[in-house]
């Protein structure tokens, strides 16, 4: 795993003391921090009815629920797609609601997010997808060279760099997505229902991947429906209904500190 | 750096979207086509409507009696008019050779020459000529006319000649005004709409590109480059098309006929500079347009 290693250093180098320009978390040094949190459509829906809640730093935490619940909305609100009704959402400290139209694409850049959906370009290869994130924030030829290779090797894609999404299995494709979230080391990564579309051997894999990148000090937030996966990874898991948080468990099974291949073992165990 | 990689972009995208480019491409190529025949036609057809209009004259006749001092100080008098063009006299007797010329048996039969000295009027615009006829002979109060010098007997403009002269040109001036606005906005719609479809197939692309954290600008660009690439395509083979047809067609033609080659119509060249910016300008400018409501991420 010296690829993991890699990022693991590339983390702890980030947050050295010569980065002070960061904004330091606010005394509580959650990651995302929502306050009240609201949302009604204009249909005159209520998505959200006031949820708070915290997620600290290295964490990994599952947000369940039936669809309808309230999951995506949070993940919108996240990535700052819409705006809550009333209430404060803090990422990392920052106010959301502070962050105007134009510095929106610098916020995400900050964040790792993978679709249920994948949303990968289409006419574009598995190497280029990847690229594609780096070159946004303004990536040098060489970054890109050093760096897509490797995340891709961490994922496990690295006979396929010049396939088409089309090209690919579903898994794959979802491999590529999250490659592609994880190549900036973004302090933070949400899913939003990343095995929503795999079947469960595949989407083993891919928590496995995304258990992985927690290892490597990144706070994950993964919503989910799939409870039975919840229930075998033993995370925080909060639970929404109708909107409002009826569970927030801070995960009292947490097994202890097991490396990626304990944990698919007991994954699978668990399975059968 | 940059421009290369929004370059790249733009060639990668033209070359993946292949069939909506060539869309795009082709109905840049007929547009400029339409247009660069248009152009010439409307001018030509604005040409001869002012040669016609040209023709617009008025007549002022001196008295029999007048001698040619008098001429001389009508003439005078109709040059120092503002509204004056220009001013032929016409003497008693080349009046008379004239006519009789035309109309030789008819001038037989008379012993003497009825005719008198005239000036013919040429006002600088057609518009004024019924301004310039009261000029030179004022209407009086009691409703006659009285000529502004007492050796003008009268002063006609052809009334009905010039009334139709005038409205007509003024009919075809207006209907090529209308056609060619209507052409360019047209031709407008058609391209932005091309354009507004082969980025709908690509929203989710664009989607995609906001939710990585791309800044408008950066998804921009190169749709904007694109459109830029599909103007010059599509231009310059509409305006090689035009050479080739004005080179076969048009210039052996011009030599017999006076309207093609009316002295007022745009120069090749110029048309060929005036068609290539509208044709990159509009591509470019819609493509970078049309993206605005796909940016709202």
């Amino acid at each position: 795993m010296a690829a993991t290693e890699r990022h693991i250093r590339r983390r702890r180098r980030r947050d050295d003391a010569h980065r002070p320009e960061a904004p330091r978390p606010p005394a509580t040094g959650a990651v995302v921090s929502f306050s009240a949190v609201a949302k009604r459509y204009e249909s005159g829906d209520t998505a959200l009815a006031g949820i708070t809640f915290d997620v600290f730093p290295g964490e990994f935490v599952f947000l369940v629920g039936a669809s309808g619940s309230g999951k995506s909305t949070t993940m919108r609100l996240l990535i700052k797609e819409s705006e809550p009704s009333s209430g404060e959402i803090r990422v990392a400290g920052r106010d959301l609601a502070k962050i105007p139209r134009a510095r929106v694409p610098y916020y995400r850049r900050n964040l790792g997010v993978v679709f249920q959906d994948y949303k990968l370009l289409p006419n574009r290869t598995v190497y280029d997808n990847v690229a594609y994130a780096l070159q946004v924030t303004g990536g040098s030829r060489r970054e890109i060279r050093a760096k897509v290779p490797d995340i891709l090797r961490l994922t496990g894609l690295s006979t396929k760099l010049h396939n088409f999404p089309d090209q690919l299995s579903g898994g794959e494709q979802q491999r590529v997505s999250v490659a592609r979230a994880f190549v900036n080391h973004p302090p933070l990564l949400i899913a939003d229902e990343p095995t929503g579309n795999l079947d469960p051997e595949t989407s083993i894999g891919i928590m496995q991947l995304l258990y992985r990148i927690n290892q490597t000090g990144t706070t994950v937030l993964v919503a989910t429906h799939d409870v039975a996966m919840v229930d075998k990874m033993r995370r925080r898991v909060i639970e929404l209904a109708g909107g409002r948080i009826i569970r927030d468990e801070q995960a009292g099974a947490y097994a202890a500190r097991e490396n990626t291949r304990e944990f698919a073992i007991r994954m699978r165990s668990a399975q059968g | 750096m940059r421009p290369i990689f929004f370059l790249r972009e733009a060639l990668r995208a033209l070359k993946r979207n292949a069939v909506p480019s060539f869309a795009a491409t082709a109905t840049v190529l007929v547009t400029v086509l339409v247009l660069g025949i248009f152009i010439p036609v409307v001018q030509a057809t604005a040409g001869a409507a002012n040669q016609v209009r040209g023709k617009v004259i008025a007549d002022v006749y001196l008295k029999t009696d007048a001698t040619a001092a008098d001429a001389d100080r009508v003439g005078a008098l109709i040059r120092s008019e503002s509204m004056v063009k220009s001013v032929q006299y016409v003497s008693k007797q080349q009046a008379y050779a004239e006519e009789r010329k035309q109309n030789p048996e008819a001038y037989q039969l008379l012993g003497s020459n009825p005719l008198p000295d005239t000036f013919r009027v040429t006002p600088k615009n057609p518009d004024d000529i019924n301004r310039l006829r009261d000029a030179l002979e004022p209407l009086s109060p009691s409703g006659g006319r009285a000529p502004v010098d007492k050796a003008i007997d009268e002063v006609r403009n052809r009334e009905q000649d010039t009334s139709k002269i005038l409205s007509v040109t003024r009919v075809v001036k207006l209907t090529m005004a209308l056609l060619a606005g209507l052409l360019a906005i047209a031709s407008m719609l058609l391209i932005a709409n091309t354009i507004r479809l082969s980025l709908y197939a690509r929203r989710r692309e664009v989607e995609v590109m906001k939710l990585v954290g791309a800044t408008d600008w950066f998804i921009r660009w190169p749709f904007v480059l694109e459109g830029v690439i599909v103007g010059v395509i599509g231009g310059v083979l509409a305006i090689l098309m035009l050479g080739v047809v004005k080179i076969t067609v048009v210039d052996p033609l011009a030599k017999d006929f006076a309207l093609i080659a009316a002295p007022s119509t745009i120069n090749f060249p110029a048309l060929i500079a005036v068609l290539l910016a509208a044709a990159i300008g509009v591509s470019a400018l819609g493509s970078g347009l049309s993206l605005r409501r796909f940016l709202r991420v």
